[in-house]
């Protein structure tokens, strides 16, 4: 009972990632809190089976995206995904390294957070389709390793870095459409409006 | 030492911590010598912040955390009666 309290303390602290997550995970407040809700009876319930040692965050998360995939996923409807096709690596650096960085406000922390405002950042992050954008919210925003996304969402350790390799190059693409949507960039013989 | 071809492959891998010890080792002598692949791997070190920091903001809602104190109850009244059947 009281190692039982020991641990619910601990796996409280780390509800507001488990929600954050989830809020990114399912696009909707109420979805969002009963996941977490979920997620807490299942590791409670599951508690006898939580071997001392393991990593609690890592757990409660494995718990959470498990969960989600089965409860969520079903709910939706399979979109057809359109095709970007192979898009490289360094996607956004290659097109940026040209931009020009007067059109940047200088009073901003760094360069990068003043051409791509958290909002932009976000709604980027969103519209990722979600088999790619759940595994770059474990890897880039929670810092799991490859190993441990492999695990939560039972998937091969290749299949999580191709994901992530898609997710990362989506999200470069669409923070450049942005950026040209602000003006930043230029495509020539294009006349962008400036917002 | 690895060139500039290999050392931009493995940015990803570098960033996500999945190199074995000599092969990062590789790409850091690389980069202490190389401004072009510095630039590009500081870029992403800076796009991957800026995108973990986009999300780290949430609070939870109290009812949330109502909730969450609840079913732990629940799942502690549970227990308490099987514990106490199995015990006694």
């Amino acid at each position: 009972m009281a190692e039982q309290n020991a641990f619910a303390r601990e796996a409280m602290q780390y509800a507001p990632q488990l929600y954050s997550t989830a809020l990114r995970m399912t696009h909707n407040a109420q979805d969002a809190e009963d996941l977490v809700q979920e997620t807490y009876l299942r590791a409670y319930r599951a508690f006898a089976s939580f071997e001392e040692g393991t990593n609690l965050r890592a757990w409660l998360f494995r718990i959470m995206t498990n969960t989600y995939i089965n409860m969520y996923r079903k709910k939706q409807r399979q979109v057809k995904e359109e095709d970007y096709g192979e898009i490289e690596d360094l996607f956004l650096y290659r097109r940026l390294r040209w931009f020009d960085t007067d059109a940047v406000a200088e009073s901003a922390e760094s360069e990068m957070m003043a051409l791509f405002p958290e909002d932009a950042v976000r709604h980027a992050l969103d519209e990722l389709p979600e088999e790619y954008r759940v595994p770059v919210l474990l890897a880039d925003v929670q810092g799991f390793s490859y190993k441990e996304i492999a695990e939560m969402l039972d998937i091969k350790i290749g299949t999580v870095m191709s994901r992530l390799h898609r997710g990362r190059t989506r999200l470069q693409l669409a923070l450049y459409d942005h950026a040209k949507a602000r003006g930043i960039v230029r495509e020539s013989s294009v006349n962008l409006e400036t917002t | 030492m690895a060139d500039c071809n290999e050392t931009l492959l493995e940015i990803w891998r570098f960033f996500d911590d999945q190199l074995s010890e000599a092969a990062r080792a590789d790409i850091e002598s690389h980069l202490s010598e190389c401004t072009d692949c510095l630039q590009a791997f500081d870029f992403y070190a800076e796009l991957k912040s800026v995108v973990a920091q986009s999300v780290r903001d949430d609070t939870i809602p109290e009812s949330l955390k109502i909730k969450i104190f609840e079913c732990f109850g629940d799942v502690l009244a549970e227990d308490d009666g099987s514990e106490l059947t199995s015990e006694s």
